[in-house]
């Protein structure tokens, strides 16, 4: 099958599962009637979160790809370089402040962005970035902050901390347009400037050396890749928490379907990544309605077990 | 004018040198091959050689033109690398490693024009491994994925390929096939080796010049004859041996001594 017929393909299921997203939800409504102006807040609503899961799901799914290459690593996830547990301590930090609402969002970003300038001050080496260093000490800052976290929220009085261990597993529910068109910015710009990274990121998915072997300046495409990932990762994790899993499974999922040229996989990630995200979240808002189940756990639930089938049936056809 | 002048070139990673004021010329359709005991720095020159490292002294010109004034692109339009660990995480097919070849010649917002698929395939077609071209480079033999890896080169469209103990982990049958490819293409499409080899027999067969280097300096360098002498490898190898002639070829041929 041609590439182009696959992304079309991958672009049809992914206009059924908005379609999908639309009508379903914890209070059920014929299709049409959706469209009726009694119903308009609830479209809206479900519009909102819709967008939200296309932006948050594409987003994982391209910074997951761009980590696994330029690390070498299969592991490799958008969270690998602490981004996650620095914008936890950026919210944390904000509350103990008594920030609430749009400025811990502030915070958490900027939380994120100073945990990974942190890690890569910390792994370079002269102009170079060793990936060793940098996995390594992404993994040991992340627990590093993980563990101040928690620190924190437990000796803290203030009853509204225990919120973010809600906020950490992630929502789509962003009731906030300015919040919105941030993250749509840092995702649009990033994953499009990635694209045009994809024979870059071929070549470095072989060996750094190899890269340097076709005439890539490899120091300078790994600077601009990882900062690229890291704010999309960023600018994700402040408006929708952590959303473990997606950007790890995605990438391996897409990689079966349409092989690891990243010229058809990085925007083939971002078309699967938005699927499942809008998948999940309509299982986390109509599985046990009234309340919503964090979509995190909905990810590592789905993913996972999706995850374990699509391996083993490829190694079946092996 | 040579391809390659390498003149007074000293260097190694980080403030230790391990190549020491090196200098040699590689001519045009050379099949120059660089031997060396174990830690000698063989492949180290390779890598300054090819810009992985900078070098501390000296210079290293490609046609008269000092390498790392050229734009990295072009630089490797004019050179390739075979590397010697040919390990690869992601199940790319055959064909999409060997148009990575063509990345120096491709500018970021244009995709491969019809011209490289041709060139892609005629590398291919060079290395015998056209009805490769769908497989997943992962499913290969080492002596396949070599070929791929060579063919990748070729599609660089190079004038040098530099190569670093290709024949390594390959048994003799593939050993001979590889060495064989590479005297082809350099006897018939002109195209200049620099290899680094571990195995002197093969590199007194298939060598036209041989440069022999231990603790990073050149101890001699000439034909495989004036190289491969029983005083010069008894002295560098630290081990006793007995160059005969192969009676097929004429070349020098080493049998070993056990202690």
């Amino acid at each position: 099958m041609k590439n182009r017929t696959k992304l079309l393909l991958l672009l049809s299921a992914l206009i059924i599962a908005v379609i999908l997203g639309i009508s379903k939800g914890s209070v059920s409504i014929p299709f049409v009637e959706l469209f009726q102006r009694q119903n308009s807040a609830i479209l809206q609503l479900r519009l909102s979160r819709i967008v939200v899961g296309i932006l948050v799901g594409a987003g994982l799914g391209i910074s997951g790809v761009i980590f696994q290459a330029l690390l070498r690593n299969p592991l490799a996830e958008p969270y690998v370089l602490g981004v996650s547990s620095g914008a936890g301590l950026g919210a944390v930090i904000g509350m103990l402040f008594g920030a609430s609402g749009i400025p811990i969002q502030i915070c958490a970003f900027l939380g994120a962005v100073l945990s990974i300038a942190l890690v890569y001050t910390l792994a370079r080496e002269g102009s170079k970035i060793p990936i060793q260093s940098l996995t390594l000490l992404g993994v040991t800052v992340a627990v590093l902050f993980s563990g101040i976290i928690v620190f924190l929220v437990s000796i803290s009085s203030n009853e509204s901390m225990y919120g973010i261990m809600w906020w950490l597993l992630g929502s789509l529910a962003v009731f906030n347009l300015n919040a919105m068109i941030f993250v749509a910015f840092a995702v649009i710009i990033g994953s499009v400037t990635a694209y045009f990274y994809s024979r870059e990121l071929n070549a470095i998915s072989l060996g750094e050396e190899e890269a340097v072997h076709l005439g890539i300046e490899v120091e300078t495409t790994k600077k601009i890749l990882f900062v690229l990932s890291s704010l999309i990762t960023a600018s994700i994790v402040c408006v929708a928490g952590i959303i473990p899993f997606v950007g790890l499974i995605i990438p391996h999922m897409v990689r079966l379907l349409v092989g690891p040229n990243h010229a058809i996989l990085i925007p083939a990630s971002a078309i699967v990544g938005a699927m499942f995200l809008i998948l999940c979240d309509i299982i986390s808002r109509s599985a046990v309605p009234p309340l919503e189940i964090p979509i995190g756990i909905i990810t590592s639930l789905i993913g996972g077990a999706i995850f374990i089938v699509l391996m083993r049936q490829t190694r079946k056809v092996k | 004018m040579p391809v390659l002048r390498i003149e007074k070139l000293s260097g190694g990673y980080g403030a230790s040198d391990v190549i020491h004021d090196v200098s040699f010329d590689v001519e045009k359709k050379d099949f120059l091959g660089i031997i060396g005991p174990n830690g000698s720095g063989k492949s180290t020159l390779l890598r300054l050689i090819s810009r992985i490292l900078s070098p501390a002294q000296g210079s290293i010109a490609l046609q008269e033109k000092d390498i790392h004034r050229i734009r990295l692109k072009d630089l490797f339009k004019e050179i390739a690398f075979v590397p010697q660990n040919t390990i690869i995480h992601f199940p790319y097919t055959v064909w999409e490693i060997v148009l990575m070849g063509r990345i120096p010649h491709l500018n970021r917002f244009r995709s491969e024009t019809r011209k490289d698929f041709e060139i892609a395939e005629r590398s291919l077609a060079l290395t015998d491994s056209l009805v490769l071209k769908d497989k997943r480079i992962d499913e290969l033999s080492a002596g396949e994925r070599q070929r791929v890896l060579i063919s990748k080169a070729l599609a660089q469209e190079p004038q040098v390929i530099l190569l670093d103990e290709p024949t390594s982990h390959l048994d003799i049958g593939h050993q001979i096939e590889i060495l064989s490819l590479l005297r082809k293409l350099n006897r018939e499409s002109g195209l200049t080796v620099l290899a680094v080899l571990h195995d002197l027999n093969l590199a007194g067969e298939y060598c036209n010049r041989l440069i022999l280097i231990d603790k990073g300096k050149i101890i001699r360098q000439g034909l495989p004859a004036e190289v491969l002498t029983y005083q010069t490898i008894e002295e560098v190898y630290k081990t006793v041996v007995v160059v005969k002639e192969n009676p097929f070829s004429h070349k020098p041929y080493i049998i070993l001594i056990p202690k």
